[in-house]
Order: structure tokens, then sequence, then C-alpha cells
């Protein structure tokens, strides 16, 4: 066995020796392996199991691995899985060693070494686990597969009634069925603190999501700081201390984030749901007119003044260098035309650039400055299904957002057909509660089932669940968000084929479920029942 | 009251829409949610009668105390108050250092320096449980330099604390501060409960004490602890140890000891709040019977018992000789001058299925008539607790049913849909009853439903002023099924503050905007 011995924090297990292995064998029921959540593309168990002893439990680096120790990602990622795998461990005193444990390692090799990096739309997640006496060989061809790999081998790892760990030979062939997998928070609605955007990204990874959208200002606050413009969240957050974002919060996230292989999109949705931004850049939003005075209130962004393309370039530009994900997403949903409208300055402007009445036009022309400006920043554009409804003329890298309810099938098909990609999020937006087994309703979402060809449905580069912000903050997010969001997480990472069943989907969930409260994830029950660790906190 | 009829009562799902609030209002009314200053504050519940003058005054952290009146009838013996002194000390000031050298230390000209409290009636109640005729009314005046309150019993007066501290507020200097203010106070209802489900899922002690503790901040005074049920028998009994060990969950990790139970009244005591349990039989008994051999009905499927179990056997005399040990023991464990029976949700198909019960049926002339077959349960099991001395509180099915009540009788109305109806039948009848049906928290949808439970008006039902005054209250019940301590707290709370109000204040107290205004800081307090 030639690996690299990676040694974990306890400092009582640096004496590496090997023990005669001394097993009580006890004819007890196997465990019947309920398998990973979400479901990987294949998996092969075998009643044949292997004990594991946390003093003698060990991650590696496989010989041909291209990441080596000291690759970031994976070092990381061996610190946090050996705390969830043996969530009893306890470094200390113990008593006495009578029966002494065969050694087991989990040998990880990649082919890329990509410690440094961050996830991209690109990266690969696929792995391959094997588990057998003594050792799991994890192989993936990037660390975020590998990362995904070491999520699903600890969900492999159970206890028996005395407490003793054990894994089952298991065989695992896994890629995701999409490779955008996202959340949507919203810190705009209600002010989310770092160390709740934080604990979901946690829960995100134990589900294999990979892009975490932050809507992170909108219309009742602002609280992103910005360096270029403090002016924003001092005056437009709801409060300029306590409830903001500083550039050091950001960076925590998006590395905390990285760790896990996900991604962060920003999303800085304009010309509509920028009420915030108005309180710290004068002339930004349109002045609505009464009659023929201004009223007092304002609206979108103002499309008529140079002004606004000169501070939306800097803003962007500032956004483009914090946030190194290669997407951005601009908004461009819900642009309401009456204040517009009641504007002389933008109706006349309307007229010599020869829209006639036509507003959405308008809106076109603001959509696509604002495309351009972070096409030049080598960004991507993710914008929602309205920019695309009303203006098809977009640079065909765009990315269009699908969040209407209604006829969002004929809009996968409208959009593909276009040649354009699409994130569906209509399906799951699970800030909508109902009473009963909701997540029923996430589960079963078919994501391809629309009229198209394959080249189309290729264009559907995944899904996301969103949990706007009106009725949620800190005290309801984590309960409200797990675990149904992680049945959308199956439907965007697992065959459609194996896992249409609710029914046979239910015990997989409920276990999951006590697996993220074991973890400390405010998980909410499915239905009647326990878990053997409940939640400890109130 | 846990599963058929409540699907009824599912709300449509909200058309999926990002800009969900948007398409309801105007953009000029997008404001609308923005909270504005109550004149009253952000008191929750409002009380009866409150005058709050502009005149503000500073209260002084390091200097500030609570203490009793000379004239009150509970001095530093009583414990009750000396504990609510410091808890409110505390939640009002934080832990605040008792710093030495100071110069704050000394108050100032415009400062509250101390809060009196004094208990009128010769019996202030301190070392008793609060019952339902508890008096909980109390007079506060916040006035220079002493803010006086006035109770007739140690109730009124953890309330007013409650209140006192409601009125506290930070200047924008931070400065914490008080407006002259006088409050006459006393509930609508005498009976304002929550009921928690701890048998669908296991509800962690400390859960259930910080429970408690925001009931208190909504002037709550009953807690309806529906401990056992189908799924699990958490409750450990003392005379039947194997309930537990067999029926719940896990012997050790989820159950309540003695211990626990006891710290639980303990702690609602402290608090004004009764603790009232529900063993329901002879239904939702599914648990007992894992514990308690031959207590449940044995089901038959044709001429064979089927291994399967229904509800309680009501035709043998093991179960009453079972069910009067038991029903001693807990009327000694919870000192409250009522026990919550059940007796909801019978489904008659098991007992049907098996011969002994039809033979029985039979030989006491029931025909096929098996609510004769339920109510004979039902009156020789009122039968027995009514020997131990306690009142009784049942599920309106039992009075349905015709069953023969204790004049003292407490009927819980619980189906939707014709409440109304049923509370008119009920007081009629001329028993007291209290009203849970428009209040079924569990139930959950999008946006703020809040509001629904807050329009609620519980006398409005045809019938005399004298069967409304049989109206003793209300509860706000949050069932287990999709409920445990990941997500109690927030499901629970603010939406049952809005039930809160409903049986505490004024009839007339109906301004939704102006509760939005006050909810909405109340919220705040009870975040933190």
């Amino acid at each position: 066995m030639e690996v690299i011995m990676y040694m974990l924090s306890s400092g009582r297990c640096t004496r590496a020796h090997l023990y005669l292995l001394l097993l009580i064998i006890i004819a007890l029921g196997f465990h019947t392996v309920e398998g990973v959540w979400p479901l990987p593309q294949t998996v092969t168990t075998s009643p044949e199991r292997y004990p594991l002893n946390s003093q003698a439990f060990y991650f590696g680096y496989g010989r041909q691995s291209a990441a080596k120790p000291g690759c970031s990602v994976l070092d990381a990622a061996f610190k946090r899985y050996f705390s969830l795998i043996f969530q009893d461990y306890t470094s200390g005193n113990g008593p006495l060693r009578f029966n002494q444990n065969k050694p087991f390692t989990v040998e990880v090799s990649v082919d890329h070494d990509d410690c440094l990096s961050y996830p991209n739309e690109d990266s690969s997640e696929r792995y391959n686990l094997s588990v057998s006496a003594g050792k799991a060989s994890l192989n993936a061809e990037t660390v975020w597969g590998a990362v995904r790999g070491l999520e699903s081998f600890s969900q492999l790892v159970y206890q028996d009634e005395y407490g003793s760990y054990f894994v089952n030979k298991t065989e695992i062939d896994d890629f995701p069925r999409f490779k955008f997998r996202g959340i949507l928070l919203d810190t705009s609605r209600h002010y989310l603190p770092v160390t709740a955007i934080l604990k979901t990204l946690d829960a995100m990874a134990y589900s294999k999501f990979n892009v975490f959208h932050w809507h992170i200002v909108d219309d009742p606050s602002f609280p992103y700081q910005s360096s270029t413009f403090p002016d924003l969240s001092s005056k437009g957050a709801f409060h300029p201390m306590t409830h903001i974002y500083t550039q050091s919060d950001v960076r925590r996230v998006i590395s905390h984030a990285r760790l896990w292989g996900i991604r962060v999109i920003p999303e800085f949705d304009s010309p509509g749901h920028t009420q915030s931004w108005g309180k710290g850049q004068p002339d930004l939003l349109t002045p609505c007119y009464r009659g023929s005075t201004p009223s007092g209130t304002f609206g979108p962004v103002n499309p008529v003044l140079p002004s606004t393309y000169q501070f939306m370039t800097k803003l962007f530009k500032e956004v483009s260098s914090v946030f190194p994900d290669s997407y951005i997403h601009l908004g461009g949903d819900e642009v309401g035309f009456s204040c517009w409208k009641s504007n002389p300055d933008v109706r006349a402007f309307m007229q010599k650039m020869g829209f006639g009445g036509n507003f959405p036009k308008l809106e076109a022309f603001y959509m696509e400055s604002i495309v351009n400006i972070t096409s030049a920043l080598n960004k991507t554009s993710i914008v929602w299904q309205d920019v695309f409804d009303y203006h098809e003329k977009i640079p065909k890298d765009t990315v269009l957002h699908i969040w209407k309810g209604t006829g969002y099938k004929t809009e996968l098909s409208r959009i593909t057909k276009a040649g354009m990609r699409v994130v569906l999020a209509a399906p799951w937006y699970i800030n909508h509660i109902a009473y009963g087994q909701d997540w029923h309703n996430s589960y079963t979402v078919q994501p391809l089932n629309f009229s198209g060809t394959d080249e189309q449905k290729k264009l559907v580069i995944g899904g996301e669940v969103a949990m706007w912000g009106e009725y949620v903050d800190a005290t309801n997010l984590h309960p409200r968000l797990w675990p149904r969001a992680s049945a959308g997480a199956e439907r965007l990472w697992s065959d459609e084929q194996q896992t249409s069943s609710v029914d046979k989907a239910f015990p997989r969930l409920q276990d999951f479920r006590c697996l993220l409260v074991r973890r400390g994830i405010r998980a909410e029950p499915l239905f009647v029942g326990h878990c053997k660790h409940e939640y400890q906190g109130i | 009251m846990t599963t058929a009829l409540r699907f009824s009562l599912l709300l449509l799902g909200v058309s999926f829409s990002r800009g969900f609030l948007n398409e309801l209002f105007d953009e000029e009314e997008q404001t609308e949610g923005v909270v504005q200053a109550s004149k009253y504050g952000s008191l929750w519940p409002l009380p009866q009668k409150v005058q709050l003058s502009e005149v503000s005054f500073k209260l002084n952290g390091v200097s500030f105390k609570i203490s009793d009146a000379k004239e009150s009838t509970a001095g530093p013996s009583c414990s009750l108050l000396q504990d609510a002194y410091r808890r409110y000390y505390e939640y009002m000031f934080g832990s605040f250092k008792r710093q030495e050298g100071r110069k704050s230390r000394r108050a100032g000209p415009s400062d509250v320096t101390e809060l009196q409290v004094w208990i009128t009636s010769s019996e202030s109640d301190c070392d008793s449980f609060p019952s339902v005729a508890s008096d909980e009314s109390y007079e506060l005046t916040v006035d220079q330099p002493y803010a006086v309150l006035k109770a007739p019993k140690v109730w009124g007066a953890l309330h007013g604390l409650e209140t006192f501290s409601q009125l506290v507020y930070e200047d924008e200097n931070g400065a914490k501060s008080i407006n002259s203010t006088t409050i006459s106070d006393f509930p609508r209802f005498a009976h304002r409960g929550i009921l928690l489900d701890s048998s669908r899922h296991f509800l962690p002690i400390k859960v259930l004490l910080a429970n408690l503790e925001t009931m208190a901040m909504n002037k709550f005074n009953v807690f309806h602890w529906h401990i056992v049920d189908d799924p699990s028998f958490p409750y450990l009994s003392r005379t039947f140890p194997q309930l537990s060990q067999q029926g719940a969950y896990h012997p050790y990790t989820h159950v309540y000891t003695p211990a626990d139970v006891k710290m639980v009244i303990e702690f609602g005591r402290l608090r004004g709040i009764r603790v009232i349990p529900e063993f329901d039989t002879p239904g939702h008994t599914q648990s007992w019977g894992k514990g308690q051999k031959d207590l449940l009905t044995p089901c038959y499927s044709g001429s064979e018992p089927s291994g399967t179990f229904g509800p309680v056997n009501p035709i043998l005399n093991t179960t009453y000789d079972f069910m009067s040990q038991f029903f001693k023991e807990v009327s000694t464990v919870f000192p409250d001058a009522y026990i919550h029976l059940g007796g909801d949700e019978v489904d008659f198909s098991c007992w049907k299925s098996n011969p002994d019960i039809q033979k029985f049926m039979k030989q006491q002339g029931f025909g096929q008539d098996f609510t004769k077959l339920e109510s004979f349960y039902i009156q020789k099991l009122l039968d027995i607790v009514a020997t131990t001395q306690k009142g009784y509180m049942i599920w309106q099915e039992v009075f349905d049913n015709g069953v023969k009540l204790k004049a003292d009788t407490v009927v819980h109305v619980w189906i939707g849909g014709g409440a109304n109806d049923e509370l008119a039948k009920v007081t009629e009848a001329g028993y007291t009853t209290i009203l849970s049906a428009p209040w079924y928290l569990d139930y959950i949808s999008y946006a703020q439903d809040w509001q629904k439970y807050y329009k609620v008006e519980p006398l409005n039902f045809n019938g005399t002023d004298e069967q409304k005054k049989l109206v003793i209250g209300g509860e706000a019940c949050l069932w287990g099924e999709y409920v445990d301590a990941t997500n109690l707290t927030p499901r629970l709370w603010p939406r049952a503050s809005a039930v809160a109000e409903r049986l505490w204040s004024a009839k007339e107290v109906t301004d939704i905007n102006d509760a939005f205004n006050r909810l909405s800081v109340h919220r705040c307090r009870m975040v933190e």
C-alpha cells in the first residue's frame, strides 16, 4: 500500500502502529445501506463490512495523484470529513485499548492539481469510489470531484447498535446530471448574518449543491459594502454597521464556498428592484412625476443618463474583481414602467431613440448596455427570463434564468430553441410553504420534460432552489431550507429514472435529514418520527 | 383532532411568482409593510386601559431597583417574585455589572429609580399554583421617582412586570427610557393556552422551557401538554415504567422523567402558567399498547386476530384498573386542577372486527351503535378521574356523543367549520368551553397568516350573554406531525402572539395595522 499517510489532528495517533485485529464479531443483521443522498449514478454494495476506528483512520493522497499534501482544498476536506464521520470523537484520554484495529485509509487521487483554483462552470465533479478491506480508493478528475466523493463516503459510514463504525464494501461511479445546481439566498429583504450563510454552504455541500446564487441587494436594503461607492451600504443598508457585508465578509463567504467546491454568483439586479441603491447614489434612479412636477418618489434606474452607465461600469468592475466566478447575475426582472412613463426626460429620450411608446425597448436598451459592460469584463451574464421575453437579441453566451411558475415548460422550449442556455428555478421556489410534505413538489419536477430536440435539452445547464426573503431571516432560514432543498438537489444530481418515486425517496430523505441534524443543521422533520440524535439547540 | 378533518383546511397554494408582492400592490403602495410607530409603543398584548404620555424618564441600569412595596403582602420570602425581579432586571438591562465608582450611579433628576411591586390581597398566592380562577389583573403607574405596580395576586404582578419591561426603550443615545404611563389591565379570557405535541416528535426539555418563557412574554397562562399519542409515549410513569420503556422513541433519550416534568411545572408556575397534561384515550393510544399488554383492542381480520391493535379495550376490567392507577399517579404529578382526557377521533373499525366486543355490545344492548360503546368507556373513565378530585377537559366529540359530564367539565372545541354552532350548543348545555378550531398553527401557508388568527372573534356565535360567559378562553395548537426542536420556535412565534392578543385584549382591539406595527417590534424583542 503505497500511500502518503495524512495524519490527523490528534496527538495520540502519531504512533501509527499496526496491531493485530481483535474483533469480536457479533452476528447482527447487516446494516441495510440506505445509501447516499443525492443518489449516485451507479452504486454496488455488498453485505461485507469493515470496521473503522477513529484512532486508525487516515485520509491520504494516492501516489499518482496530481494533488499532493498541502493541497488546501483536500487537506481542509480531510479535516472536515474526519469530524463528520466520527461525530462522537473526542481526542484525549481513552481507556486502555485492548483491541487494536487495522488501519483504514481513504486514498484520494485526482488528475489535475486545481487546489488553488475556484470551481467553475466546466469543473468536472465526477468521481469513482471503491471501498474494500482496509482501504477506500477515491479517484476524480478534479479536487471538486474528490470533495463530492468524500461526501458520499461519509454517508456510507454508519454505527451499529454498540456505536462501532462500519462501512460496507461498495463501488460507486458518480457524476452530476446537471452541472449547475444552485441555492438562492436573498440578503436584502432580510439581512442574513455571515454565519447563517456559511452554515448554508456547509449544508449545500452535504446535498452536493455547487452554486450559491447570492441575491445580495434589492429594493429593501443594500448590504453589500462597495469599496468604490461606500454610500450605497452606508445609506442603503438596514444599518450601516451591523447589517452589511464588508469586503472581508464577502471574501470569507467565497473562500468557505471554494473549499466545498461551491461557486458564488452575486446578483446585482437592475434596473428594477433598486430602491435601496438610490439612497446612496443620487440621480441613479428615475424621478417619478405627478403631472408636470416630480412626485418625490423614484422608479427604476434612470436609463437616459450617461452618469448611470459610468456608475454601473465602475460598480461592475469592482464586483467582477471581488467575485472570482465567471458569471454575474444581472437581474433584469419585473421592471415597472409607470415611473418611466411619467418622466418627461425619459419620454424625450424615447422619442430621440425612436422607441415610440414601447417601453420594453427602453428596458432592452438598458439591459444591453449592462450586459456589454460585464462582457467587457470577461464575465458571463445570467439574467432573469424577462430579458429574453422582451428582447431576443442578447449575446449568445448569456444564460437565462426561468422563474415564472406558469408556463415554464413553454419558456424552456422557446429559450432553448433560440439557442440560449437556461437555468430553471420556477418549480423550486421553496420560500412558498404549505402544510404537509411539500418536498414532493420539488422532487417530482422533470426539468427536461418540455418539447424540444436533444440539442435544446443540452442547453438546460441546471436548476436552482430559491429561498426569497420576504418571510425569512436567520430565525427560520435553516428549517425552511432543509431538507426541502435536498429534494431539489437529488433531482439535479441523480438519474431521473432511478429517482422517480417519492415513496422510495422518503425513507432515504428521512435518514438524510437526521444526518443533517446530527451535523448541526436545523433541518426540519418530514413527518412523524424521531432521530437518534435530536437537534440540541432551541 | 389531528387527522381526518384537518385536510379540509388546507389552503390553496400561492401562485409561484418572484414578484408575488408586487403583483398584489401597485408601485405606490410598496411602502406597505413598512413598520410605523404605534401610539401604543410596542405593548403586546395591548392592555385594557393605557394612558401613555410624552413625558419621558430615564432608567439608570446601575441604580434601578425592583422592590417590594412596604404595604405589599408578599415580601422578600416570596421567591416567585424575587425570581421575577431578577429575570426582568436582566431582561431590561442585560447582565449589567454593578460597577463601582461610576458617577452615573447616582440617580438624575428625571430618573425613575424604582419599580415598587405591591401585592394588595391578604393572600398573595405566592406559593400556590395558578388556576382558572386566579386574579391576573394589575395596575401600573410609571411616574417619578417611583413606578408602582399594584396587583391583588402575584399573577397580576408577573404580567405587570412584563408590561413594564415592554414600556422600556432606548433613546437615540441608547439610554434606557420609559414614558410616564398609567395602565389598568386584566385578561378578557381566563384560559389562554398553547398546545404542544411531544408524541409525534419528542421535544427536548429546553425547548419546552424556552416556550414557557416566550408564553410569559405574551401573557399566555396555560401550557396544554399533549404529552403522549399514537407515535410515542415519552412520559415516564412511576407506576407503569414500561409504558415509556417500550413506548417512547427511546427509553432514555426520548423520555420525560419525573424530575423533567417537575421542572416544567415549576418553571411554568414561576411565570404564572398552568401545566395541563393530556392523556388522550381511547383512541390515539397505539404507543400505550407497547408497554401495557391487553390494554388495546386486538383487531380481527375475519375470525383471526390480525396482529394489529385498535383503541383501548373498553370491555375488560383490567383496563379500568389500569386507568385508575395511572390517573391516580397523573393527578399527583400534575398539580393543576384539570387533566385533559382527550376522547377524540375514535375509529370504530377495530372494535367492529372484534368478536368479544360484538358480544359485549349485544349484552349491553348497544346494537351497532359504537358511539354508545365509546361513551360507555368515557363515562367510566370520567368517573375514575373524578375520584382523584380533578376536573377534566375533553375534546368536543365526548360532548357530541352525549356522555354525561360533570358540571365543571371544559369542552374543547377543535373541529373547524361549524365551530360557532358547536360553541352555541356546548354553552347552551351549560358547559364551559375553550376554542381552538381557528388556531391550528401547525397548518402553515405562505405570507402573513397571523392576520387570519388575529381576526377571529371567539364570541361571534348565537347565544345569550350567560352562554358567552361560559367561553373561558382558547388555545393555539401546534400539532407535531411536521414540528420538532428544529423548527418549533420560528413556526410558533410570533404567529401565536396573534392569538395571545385576541385572548387577552379587549374585544374592540382589532386594528390590524396598529397590530402589525406593535407585533413587529414585539417579534424583535422575542428574537433577542
